[in-house]
């Protein structure tokens, strides 16, 4: 990210709800700063991924400098800094989604929506991503689309499971 | 049970399992008698009527704070989250110091390495009774706030918890003045963003205050020098779960559940995953022969599969063969034959799966969730898994193996900022010393046979 695009926020505002949702979460913590990642995570459920423009602006709003949110933003692997598609599917890789043959699962999407890992489809309906073992091992392989999960996915079923996510 | 394809989880919750089926008598299994058949989560009525804040009551009303740091300390309990460390020490860390009142208390609920899902099955299931363990364990701490640092993707863990800590503030359970007694408690839960390294105690201090979740260095340890600069306790959620039947039910009860011979104290969530009969998880005592856990709980193999080796207790725990399945499961035991319990859910590897791809698959996974702040770290682990890539596609050189058990050796405890690189060479090494011709058969110049190949799993 160029430091050239990090400063254009003439075109970006939080809106109202996610100003207030931020400010709410600043009463649960000893300072500002604490908030950062919910309120990445507020901005994000909001509008699906996080600007350049929201980062500068959360900043503002929370007193701490830009880069220092763009660091928090760019660590943790569920705050997305470029356009998601409008459903996420999370394939746990863990070693037991491994055992149970998850690599098969993944091989099947991947086939199905022409996307690698990492990527989003040209329609803007999904994007895939890898998760750390999302504990449910008695029931692999599994994974998630948006909230929900799903359990012992096969790769014969991920047509039928994906149909359903417009 | 039924393994229905592809089921979502709306009508159960995701953790219902062989944890909910078992006979489980409140004298033997003091973390689940509570849970229903169902496996619906037991709310605050439900919670009361089985006896629920009981040992609360019994600790704000009777108890001072230091006499419930004695208490469970006296009882043995060591910390769940898979380092074993004596909660009741670490408890008395705290600075004695009473003019330092402002402390915290964390409950790490960043459940995230490979074959660990335990504490989801708690907070889904038993919001209260972690809510109990934590009201009991901050008046032991003189802790005024609580916050439960939760995974995001366990979002009705979130839930669940949101709404029994509701449920309690209204009973007034927590909050200012808890039953009369003067002392106040908020509890807060935080949710995640993602990154394995949070559960690494001083990072999840670092991603509470909204930093990259680096670890800290210690000293000085977190009772010290805290979230904030405060004194500050962090313990897994199965740890804190255990202190109201501490408190309620006494030490020498608590000490009575192990098996003769084991070390540690009370009773643990144990597990088996991978290709046996019957997944799942159950309350069991410390010091429970791992055949049995394997063989009674989980089944054995499933028709057709044979038991190639085992890991005791996560990602981070050495492999074990067959044979190793005599080993108690309690920390000495499984340290005598050459690993750690960790969090002693383990799992099987059967004799389709060839360990260099396997391998391969743990070590991205540590790779990737490295935080990147120590060389030996950040570097080593992507040079596992390139060496590891190669021999999975039958393209190793001559010393690749060597190269490979050099990088176990200077990843090793010590040698790095945090126990993160450790834990990820641990299986590697031990996958070396038991499974090496796999490995050689990777090994290009040496190859005469077929290259290991992933291909035959998913059966």
């Amino acid at each position: 990210m160029s430091q050239s695009q990090l400063i254009q926020t003439d075109r970006f505002s939080l809106s109202e709800a996610e100003r207030a949702a931020i400010e709410h979460e600043l009463q649960h913590y000893e300072d500002s700063r604490a908030v950062s990642i919910e309120a990445l995570k507020i901005v994000q459920q909001a509008r699906g991924w996080v600007s350049d423009g929201a980062i500068a602006a959360i900043g503002e709003l929370l007193g701490i400098p830009a880069s220092d949110v763009e660091g928090v933003a760019t660590f943790y692997s569920q705050i997305f800094r470029q356009p998601v598609g409008r459903h996420i599917i999370r394939v746990c890789d863990s070693m037991v989604c491994y055992i149970a043959g998850h690599e098969s699962v993944l091989a099947s999407i991947q086939q199905q929506l022409g996307i690698s890992l990492g990527e989003t489809t040209g329609d803007e309906r999904f994007t895939l991503l890898p998760v750390c073992c999302l504990g449910n091992c008695d029931k692999a392989p599994t994974l998630m689309i948006d909230e929900q999960t799903f359990s012992d996915v096969q790769p014969d079923g991920v047509a039928r499971l994906l149909e359903t996510y417009l | 049970m039924s393994r229905s394809a592809m089921s979502p989880s709306s009508s159960k919750q995701i953790s219902f399992g062989p944890a909910n089926l078992i006979a489980r008598p409140a004298e033997t299994h003091p973390l689940t008698w509570r849970l229903r058949d169902d496996g619906a989560p037991v709310w605050l009525d439900e919670y009361q009527a089985k006896d629920g804040y009981r040992a609360a009551r019994q600790a704000l009303a009777q108890l001072s704070p230091d006499e419930i740091v004695q208490c469970v300390k006296d009882a043995g309990l060591k910390g769940r989250g898979g380092a074993g460390f004596p909660t009741g020490v670490k408890w008395g860390l705290m600075p004695k110091d009473e003019s330092l009142n402002i402390r915290y208390l964390l409950c790490n609920a960043d459940e995230m390495e490979p074959n660990t899902w335990k504490d989801r099955l708690l907070m889904e299931q038993l919001p209260h009774l972690l809510i109990e363990g934590m009201l009991i364990s901050a008046r032991a701490l003189k802790a005024y706030r609580g916050y439960i640092f939760l995974r995001g993707e366990y979002v009705e863990a979130a839930a669940n918890l949101n709404q029994a800590i509701k449920q309690a503030k209204q009973a007034g359970l927590l909050g200012k003045n808890i039953l009369g007694s003067g002392f106040d408690f908020e509890l807060l839960v935080h949710t995640g963003a993602g990154r394995y390294i949070c559960g690494e105690e001083t990072a999840l201090i670092n991603s509470l205050e909204g930093r990259r979740a680096n670890p800290r260095a210690k000293p000085p340890f977190p009772a010290a020098v805290g979230v904030w600069g405060k004194p500050t306790c962090v313990n897994n959620v199965e740890t804190l779960c255990n202190v109201p039947a501490i408190i309620g039910h006494g030490v020498d009860w608590y000490k009575s559940l192990a098996r003769p011979g084991s070390e540690d104290m009370g009773s643990k969530l144990m597990g088996f995953s991978g290709k046996v009969k019957n997944p799942g998880l159950w309350e069991l005592p410390f010091g429970v022969p791992a055949r049995e856990l394997f063989e009674d709980y989980a089944g054995g193999m499933r028709d057709g599969f044979t038991l190639k080796c085992w890991q005791p207790g996560g990602a981070g725990t050495g492999f074990l063969l067959p044979e190793h399945l005599n080993a108690a499961m309690y920390a000495g035991g499984i340290a005598k034959v050459g690993t750690r319990m960790g969090t002693g859910l383990a799992m099987a590897v059967d004799e389709s799966v060839n360990m260099v791809s396997l391998l391969r698959n743990m070590e991205m996974f540590f790779a990737r969730e490295s935080c990147g702040f120590c060389t030996p770290c950040r570097d080593g682990l992507p040079w596992t898994v390139k060496l590891l890539r190669a021999l999975e596609n039958g393209k190793g050189q001559p010393g690749d193996i060597e190269t490979l058990e050099q990088l176990c050796n200077h990843l090793g405890p010590g040698k790095t900022f945090c126990a993160h690189a450790p834990g990820a060479v641990e299986p590697l090494a031990s996958a070396i010393k038991y499974f090496r011709a796999e490995f050689d058969s990777g090994i290009a110049a040496l190859n005469t046979a077929e290259p290991p190949s992933s291909k035959t799993i998913g059966a």
